[in-house]
C-alpha cells in the first residue's frame, strides 16, 4: 500500500507540473482528492490494514496529501498570477494622451507678495491691522502731523470726496488709528496692507488705486538701529539672503528721521547697470523714527515711547521681484497675467 | 534744482572728485542726485575763430563762404547759419574735432568748395534748445569781442561743467539756492566755504528821495525792500553768466533779468525789477487785492483777483503778484534805464493760496512756498545791485527803503549726547558731535554732554531734538548705524480669526478652480447702479462721487463688485481669451447720506463671474461648459465649508436673466445672489454667456463666528431611504425638498437629490424627482417603525401639497 501511495504522488506531482491551466488543474485536484479521487479510494482500503500498520499507512499516506495540496496551491498561485499577467497586459492604455484636464485657479500676484510680507512680520509678532479706505482728513493728514495747508501735502495727490473725506493716500492712517485704539497703553507692532488711490493718471509706472503695506512698532527704548536690524531682515527674507540694504535720508512729515530704504541691485550686484540706473541700488521702501507730535496726538507720550514706521508699494515690490514692467497690468486682470504668477 | 558743478566749485573746493562720487555722497546725506548732465561729453578742438570774411558760396545761394582765423591757423569754412557776418567771433570745429553725439568734423567739399571746419551753434556744442539765448537759437553763436582768437570754446562755453539734479524733499528747501547746496557739499566734504561779499559802492543820491514803502499786511510781508538803481544799461549779461544761467536751466534775456534770475539761484531769495519810469509813482504799498480788481500779469494774461491775495500796488493799483509774478505794465524792456529792484519776504502761506488760484507757478513761487532764509533777503538785494553796477552799468542810490519786521533770529535746540546714542543705537562721542556741528557751520555752546544749538535760519526745518537728531545721524553716515533688533518682551504675532478666515476663504474657491482678481474701487456712472445685490439696494444707498475725478471712467465708489469684474471678462474675451473663472473679495462703499457727512460702511463682498468652458478633454470629446450648477456648486461648497446654512430661493432680479437666477438667504435674511446675467446685458457689455454671484461677507462671517460649532461624530446607525415623486413641471426641486426636511425633523438628518427626469418615461407636463433620505438620531437606534411612520408621513404631505404621487 506505502508503494501504491508513493506511485499516486508521483503521478499527481508530475500532472500538476505538466499542465498550465486553472480548469485542468481542478480537475486534477478532484481526480486524486476528491471525493472519488484515487487518494481518498486508496484510503478507503486502509479498514483492511492490521491495528500496526495502520498509523504507519495513515501517515504516508497524510504526508501524500499534503505534498498534492502544496503543489495545486503553488500552481494554482502561478496559474493565476500569469492569469492576471495577461489580463493587465490587455488593460494597457495610451499614456501618452493628455490627462484630464481639472481647472486651476490662483491668487492675484499682490495677494501673494501680501501674505508673504504678512507671514514675514508675523513671525517677528507683529499683528495685521486694517483700516477704512474712506479716510478723514484728520486720519489721513493731520494726525500724522500734515496739517491743513501743510507744503507736504502736496505729495500726494488727494481724491477727496467733501472737504473733510478722502480716499486715503497711505496706508499710514491705520497707524494713528491703531495707537489711538491702544490709548498709549501698550507697545505697537502692526503691519498693515491696503489699498490706497492718488488723483494720478494711469500709465505705466503710476496707478490711481494701488497697494501699500505699513509697518508701525512702537515701545519703550526703539532706536532707530531696530529700524535697520527689523528693514535688512525683511529685505533679505524677501529679496534672498544676498542682498544688502541702504539708508539714506529723506522727508516724511510723521517721521523724524526719515529714510529711504534701497537694496543692491539683484543684475548687476551693485556695479551700476540700466536696472539701477547706474547706481547700484534700488529704492524699496521709506522709513523713519515715529515723529514725537504723531505720537503725542495718538496719546503716546513721546518722552517715554518711541517707534519706527515704514511703508512700501506693494506693486513695486512685485515690478521689482518679478520683473513686471506696467503697473496697470496688477488691475487689468489678463489671465495669462494672473496665470503666470498664480504660484509666485 | 539743477546744480551746475562749475558754479558750485566759486564757493567750495570740491577737489578732485567725480561728479558721479559727489553725487552718491549727496544722496547718502541727504539729497537724492536723481541725475547727472554733462553739458557737452566732447568738445575738443572746438576754438574761437574770427571771420575776416564771408561771401556767398559760388555754387550755392543759402550757403556762405568764410576765411577763419583760429588763431594758429586761418580755415575756409562754408556755414549755411543766417546770422553769420565778418567780424564776428565764432566757435570753430576744426578738422578731427568731436561734437556731442559722436559727430566728427572733417574736411569736405560742399558743392565743389572745400570746406575745413564747422562753425557751430550752441545747440551743436551740446546746450539744450530750450535754454538757448533767443536771437541765438536759430543760428550760431556770436561771442562778445573781448574773447580771444584760437581760445578754447569748451571752457568759455562751460561747455566741460557737469549739473547735478537734485530731487528735493520739501524740508530741504535751503539747498534751493547755490549758497545752501555749498553749505551741504562743505559739510559733506569738510571743506571750507567762500561766499561772495556784497560790495556795493553807492551815489549821493538818496534812494528814500524816488520811492516809500507801505506795508498794509505785515503778517503775510514782515519785510519789503526797495532799491533804486539808475542808468542802466540793457544789454546781454556777462558770458559766465549766461552759462551759469543756462546750466541751471534759465533762458537768458538780458543782463537786469538775468541778474535778478541768477541772485535768486544763488542766494535763494526771489528778487523782482519793476521799470521805475513806468511805475508812475513814488510809492510802493504792499495790501490784499481788493475783491474782482486785475492785473495783466508778464505773460500778459488778465487775472482776476480776491482778498486772498497779496499784491504789490503803486498805490493806486496793483504792479506785481507778490512772490509769483509781475505785471506786465511795468516789466523792464529795452528802454529801461531806472529799476526798483524788490527783495521782500512773503510768507508762505501768501504765496501758496495765489499759486493755487491762478495757476502760476514758478521759480520765485516755489522759492517762497517753502521758505526762504530772512537773514538772506538784504543780502541777496545788495548782490543784486552790486552786479547791475559791474554788468548794466547802473548807479545804486544810496539808502534801501525798506520795511522791516521781519524776525531773524535762530531757533534754539538742545541736545544731549546720551540721549542721541540712546535714540540712534550708537556710541557716538561728544568729540564726534562736535565734529559734526563744526561741519555743518552750526553755531552751538557746549557742556560736557549738552549742547544748545543755534540752527542757522537757512535750516527752517531744524526746529526739535529730533531734527537735530537727523542732521547728527546723517552727517554721521546712515550707513555707520548698527544693525540691532529691538530689545523688550516680544509677543506672538497671528491673524485674527476674520483675516484667517479671509485666507481660507480664498483657498477653497482657488482650490475649485477660481481665480483672484482685483479691481478698481472706483468705477463709472454706467456701471455705478448696476448688478447691486437686492439687500444693498433695498436701503437705496447713495453713490459716493469723488469731488474732482481724475477720468469719468474712475468716478464713483462702486456699490457691486460685479461691473468692474465684467470689465476684466470682456477685456480677455476682446483677446481671444475666453474661458474665466473669476473671483473678487473687496469691499463696496455704502452710504444713505445724499451729501456725505461721516466716513461710508465698508463692506466686504465675494464676487464671482464664470464663462466659457470650465474643462475640456477634446480626445475624448469632453466640454464642460460654464452653467448655473456648476457656479451653484461652488457656492454651496463655500457655505458648507463654513458651515452656515444658505438657501437658494428663485428670483427675478434686474440685469439677470429671468430664469436662471436666486437669491442667496441665510436665516430669511437676503446675503447676495447667484444666476446667468441677461443677455440683453450681455450683448451691451460684449459678454459671452456669463454666470456671476455676488456674496455679503460681513453676514457670512457674522454667521460663522456665531454658528461654527463642532458636533460629535454620531454613533448610531443611519438609514437611508429613497423615494421618487412624480411633480408637475412647474414644481422646484428645491422646495420639495425643504417639504421633506420640515415634515421628516428631527429623524431625517440629510436629504440628496439623486435624479431628475422629464420625457420618454414620465408623463406630458410632469417630471420624476428621486429623493435620498438619510434617518438618523443622535442619542439611539431608529427603529423600523418609526422611520415608516415619518416616511409615511412626509409621502403624504408632498402628495397634498404639489399634487404628487409616488412613482412606482
Ligand atoms: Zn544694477
Amino acid at each position: 500500500m506505502k508503494e501504491q501511495l508513493e506511485a499516486i504522488q508521483s503521478e499527481a506531482l508530475e500532472k500538476i507540473d505538466g499542465t498550465n491551466n486553472v480548469k485542468e488543474l481542478q480537475e486534477i485536484k478532484v481526480a486524486y482528492l476528491g471525493k472519488k479521487g484515487s487518494l481518498t479510494g486508496v484510503l478507503r482500503g486502509m479498514g483492511k490494514l492490521s491495528k500496526e500498520e495502520r498509523p504507519v499507512v495513515g501517515e504516508i499516506a497524510n504526508k501524500v496529501r499534503e505534498a498534492i495540496t502544496d503543489a495545486l496551491e503553488q500552481k494554482s498561485e502561478i496559474l493565476e498570477q500569469e492569469a492576471m499577467e495577461k489580463q493587465l497586459e490587455a488593460e494597457a492604455i495610451d499614456i501618452t494622451l493628455p490627462g484630464r484636464q481639472v481647472k486651476v485657479g490662483g491668487p492675484h500676484l499682490l495677494t501673494s507678495i501680501v501674505e508673504e510680507i504678512e507671514d514675514l512680520f508675523i513671525g517677528m509678532g507683529f499683528e495685521v491691522r486694517e483700516g477704512p479706505e474712506v479716510e478723514t482728513d484728520y486720519y489721513n493728514f493731520e494726525a500724522l502731523n500734515l496739517p491743513k495747508g501743510h507744503p507736504a501735502r502736496d505729495m500726494q495727490d488727494t481724491f477727496y470726496l467733501t472737504n473733510e473725506l478722502l480716499m486715503r493716500t497711505h496706508t499710514s492712517p491705520v497707524q494713528a488709528r491703531t495707537m489711538r485704539e491702544f490709548d498709549g497703553g501698550k507697545p505697537v507692532r502692526m503691519i498693515c496692507p491696503g489699498k490706497v488711490y492718488r488723483r494720478d493718471t494711469d500709465d505705466a509706472t503710476h496707478s490711481h488705486q494701488f497697494t501699500q503695506i505699513e509697518g508701525l512698532f512702537v515701545d519703550e527704548n526703539v532706536r532707530m538701529s531696530d529700524l535697520k536690524g527689523i528693514l535688512d531682515t525683511f529685505a533679505k527674507k524677501m529679496f534672498g539672503q544676498e542682498r544688502k540694504i541702504r539708508l539714506r535720508p529723506s522727508y516724511f512729515p510723521f517721521t523724524e528721521p526719515s529714510v529711504e530704504m534701497d537694496i543692491s541691485c539683484k543684475v548687476c550686484g551693485g556695479d551700476g547697470c540700466s536696472v539701477c540706473k547706474g547706481s547700484g541700488w534700488i529704492e524699496i521702501l521709506g522709513a523713519g523714527m515715529v515723529h514725537p507730535n504723531v505720537l503725542e496726538m495718538a496719546g503716546y507720550d513721546p518722552e517715554k515711547y518711541s517707534g519706527f514706521a515704514f511703508g512700501m508699494g506693494t506693486e513695486r515690490i512685485a515690478m521689482l521681484k518679478y520683473g513686471v514692467n506696467d503697473i496697470r497690468q496688477f488691475y487689468t486682470n489678463d489671465i495669462r497675467f494672473l496665470k503666470q504668477y498664480h504660484n509666485a | 534744482m539743477l546744480v551746475s558743478l562749475n558754479w558750485l566749485k566759486n564757493y567750495v573746493d570740491i577737489g578732485m572728485i567725480s561728479p558721479e562720487e559727489l553725487a552718491e555722497k549727496i544722496t547718502k546725506s541727504g539729497i537724492e542726485v536723481d541725475g547727472i548732465e554733462y553739458i557737452a561729453e566732447k568738445s575738443e578742438n572746438v576754438v574761437v575763430g574770427y571771420v575776416e570774411s564771408c561771401e556767398k558760396h559760388p555754387n550755392a545761394d543759402k550757403l556762405n563762404l568764410c576765411q577763419v582765423d583760429v588763431g594758429d591757423d586761418k580755415l575756409q569754412i562754408i556755414c549755411g547759419a543766417p546770422n553769420i557776418a565778418q567780424g564776428q567771433k565764432v566757435a570753430v570745429a576744426k578738422p578731427g574735432a568731436v561734437l556731442p553725439g559722436n559727430f566728427k568734423i572733417k574736411k569736405v567739399k560742399l558743392r565743389g568748395v572745400e570746406s575745413n571746419g564747422m562753425i557751430c551753434s550752441l545747440k551743436e556744442l551740446g546746450v539744450e534748445e530750450k535754454y538757448v539765448p533767443k536771437d541765438a537759437v536759430d543760428g550760431i553763436f556770436v561771442f562778445p569781442d573781448n574773447v580771444t582768437i584760437g581760445g578754447n570754446v569748451e571752457a568759455l562755453l562751460n561747455l566741460n561743467d557737469a549739473v547735478l539734479e537734485f530731487d528735493l524733499t520739501p524740508n530741504r528747501a535751503d539747498a534751493l539756492s547755490m549758497h545752501g547746496v555749498a553749505y551741504e557739499v562743505a559739510a559733506i566734504l569738510n571743506q571750507p566755504i567762500q561766499l561772495p561779499e556784497e560790495a556795493v559802492e553807492v551815489s549821493d543820491e538818496d534812494a528814500n528821495s524816488y520811492v516809500s514803502v507801505e506795508v498794509e499786511d505785515k503778517d503775510l510781508n514782515p519785510y519789503y525792500g526797495a532799491f533804486i538803481i539808475k542808468d542802466l544799461e540793457i544789454k546781454p549779461s556777462p558770458l559766465w553768466m549766461c552759462n551759469y544761467l543756462m546750466a541751471a536751466g534759465i533762458r537768458p534775456i538780458n543782463n537786469v533779468v538775468d541778474i535778478t534770475n541768477y541772485v535768486l539761484l544763488e542766494y535763494g531769495q526771489p528778487l523782482h525789477a519793476f521799470d521805475y519810469d513806468r511805475l508812475q509813482s513814488e510809492k510802493i504799498v504792499v495790501r490784499r487785492a481788493k475783491q474782482g480788481e486785475t492785473l495783466v500779469t508778464l505773460d500778459d494774461q488778465e487775472r482776476t483777483l480776491s482778498e486772498d491775495h497779496l499784491v504789490i500796488t503803486n498805490g493806486l493799483e496793483p504792479v506785481a503778484l507778490a512772490g509769483v509774478m509781475g505785471g506786465a505794465g511795468t516789466e523792464v524792456n529795452e528802454t529801461t534805464t531806472t529799476v526798483l529792484l524788490e527783495a521782500a519776504y512773503f510768507v508762505s502761506s501768501a504765496v501758496r493760496k495765489t499759486v493755487k488760484d491762478t495757476g502760476l507757478r514758478s521759480e520765485s513761487s516755489t522759492r517762497f512756498e517753502k521758505g526762504i532764509d530772512p537773514n538772506r533777503v538784504k543780502k541777496a538785494g545788495l548782490r543784486a545791485c552790486q552786479l547791475l553796477q559791474q554788468y548794466a552799468g547802473g548807479k545804486v542810490l544810496a539808502n534801501t527803503v525798506e520795511f522791516d519786521e521781519l524776525d531773524r533770529s535762530e531757533k534754539v535746540v538742545e541736545i544731549n549726547t546720551t540721549e542721541i546714542n540712546k535714540r540712534l543705537g550708537t556710541e557716538i562721542t561728544i568729540a564726534e558731535i562736535i565734529d559734526i556741528l563744526n561741519k555743518l557751520r552750526f553755531n552751538f555752546e557746549q557742556n560736557n554732554e549738552d549742547f544748545t544749538v543755534y540752527a542757522p535760519t537757512r535750516r527752517g526745518d531744524i526746529t526739535i531734538f529730533e531734527d537735530m537728531l537727523e542732521e547728527v545721524a546723517r552727517i554721521y553716515g546712515y550707513d555707520n548705524l548698527p544693525y540691532t533688533l529691538p530689545v523688550g518682551a516680544s509677543q506672538a504675532g497671528a491673524l485674527t480669526e476674520r483675516q484667517q478666515l479671509k485666507r481660507d476663504i480664498k483657498n477653497y474657491l482657488q482650490g475649485t478652480g477660481l481665480m483672484e482678481t482685483i479691481t478698481y474701487s472706483l468705477t463709472n456712472e454706467k456701471n455705478i447702479g448696476k448688478l447691486i445685490s437686492p439687500e444693498v439696494q433695498e436701503n437705496n444707498p447713495e453713490p459716493i462721487a469723488l469731488a474732482m475725478p481724475m477720468t469719468e471712467d474712475h468716478k464713483y465708489l462702486r456699490l457691486s463688485l460685479l461691473p468692474e469684474l465684467l470689465g476684466t471678462l470682456g477685456y480677455n474675451q476682446a483677446r481671444n481669451q475666453s474661458n474665466l473663472a473669476y473671483y473678487e473679495l473687496g469691499p463696496i462703499y455704502i452710504t444713505h447720506e445724499k451729501t456725505l457727512t461721516k466716513q461710508p460702511d465698508e463692506s466686504l463682498r465675494l464676487a464671482g463671474a464664470l464663462s466659457g468652458t470650465w474643462t475640456e478633454q477634446p480626445w475624448q470629446q469632453e466640454k464642460k461648459e460654464v452653467d448655473f450648477y456648476l457656479t451653484k456648486g461652488i457656492l454651496e461648497g463655500l457655505f458648507d465649508f463654513l458651515q452656515i446654512p444658505v438657501l437658494f430661493k428663485q428670483a427675478k432680479l434686474p440685469d439677470m436673466h429671468p430664469g436662471r437666477c436666486a437669491t442667496l438667504t441665510l436665516h430669511d435674511e437676503v446675503i447676495g445672489f447667484i444666476g446667468q446675467l441677461h443677455p440683453i446685458l450681455e450683448k451691451n457689455m460684449d459678454l459671452k454667456e456669463t454666470f456671476v454671484f455676488d456674496v455679503n461677507m460681513e453676514k457670512v462671517f457674522a454667521a460663522y463666528s456665531n454658528e461654527s460649532t463642532y458636533s460629535q461624530i454620531p454613533k448610531y446607525p443611519s438609514i437611508a431611504r429613497d423615494i421618487a415623486f412624480i411633480l408637475d413641471e412647474e414644481v422646484l426641486a428645491g422646495d420639495v425638498k425643504a417639504t421633506i426636511e420640515e415634515t421628516g425633523a428631527p429623524l431625517v438628518k440629510k436629504v440628496d437629490i439623486f435624479d431628475v427626469y422629464q420625457g420618454e418615461n414620465a408623463p406630458d407636463g410632469k417630471k420624476s424627482i428621486a429623493y435620498s433620505l438619510l434617518y438618523q438620531h443622535p442619542e439611539k437606534t431608529l427603529k423600523d417603525d418609526e422611520i415608516e411612520e415619518s416616511f409615511n408621513e412626509i409621502i403624504e404631505t408632498v402628495n397634498s401639497k404639489y399634487g404628487a404621487y409616488v412613482r412606482s
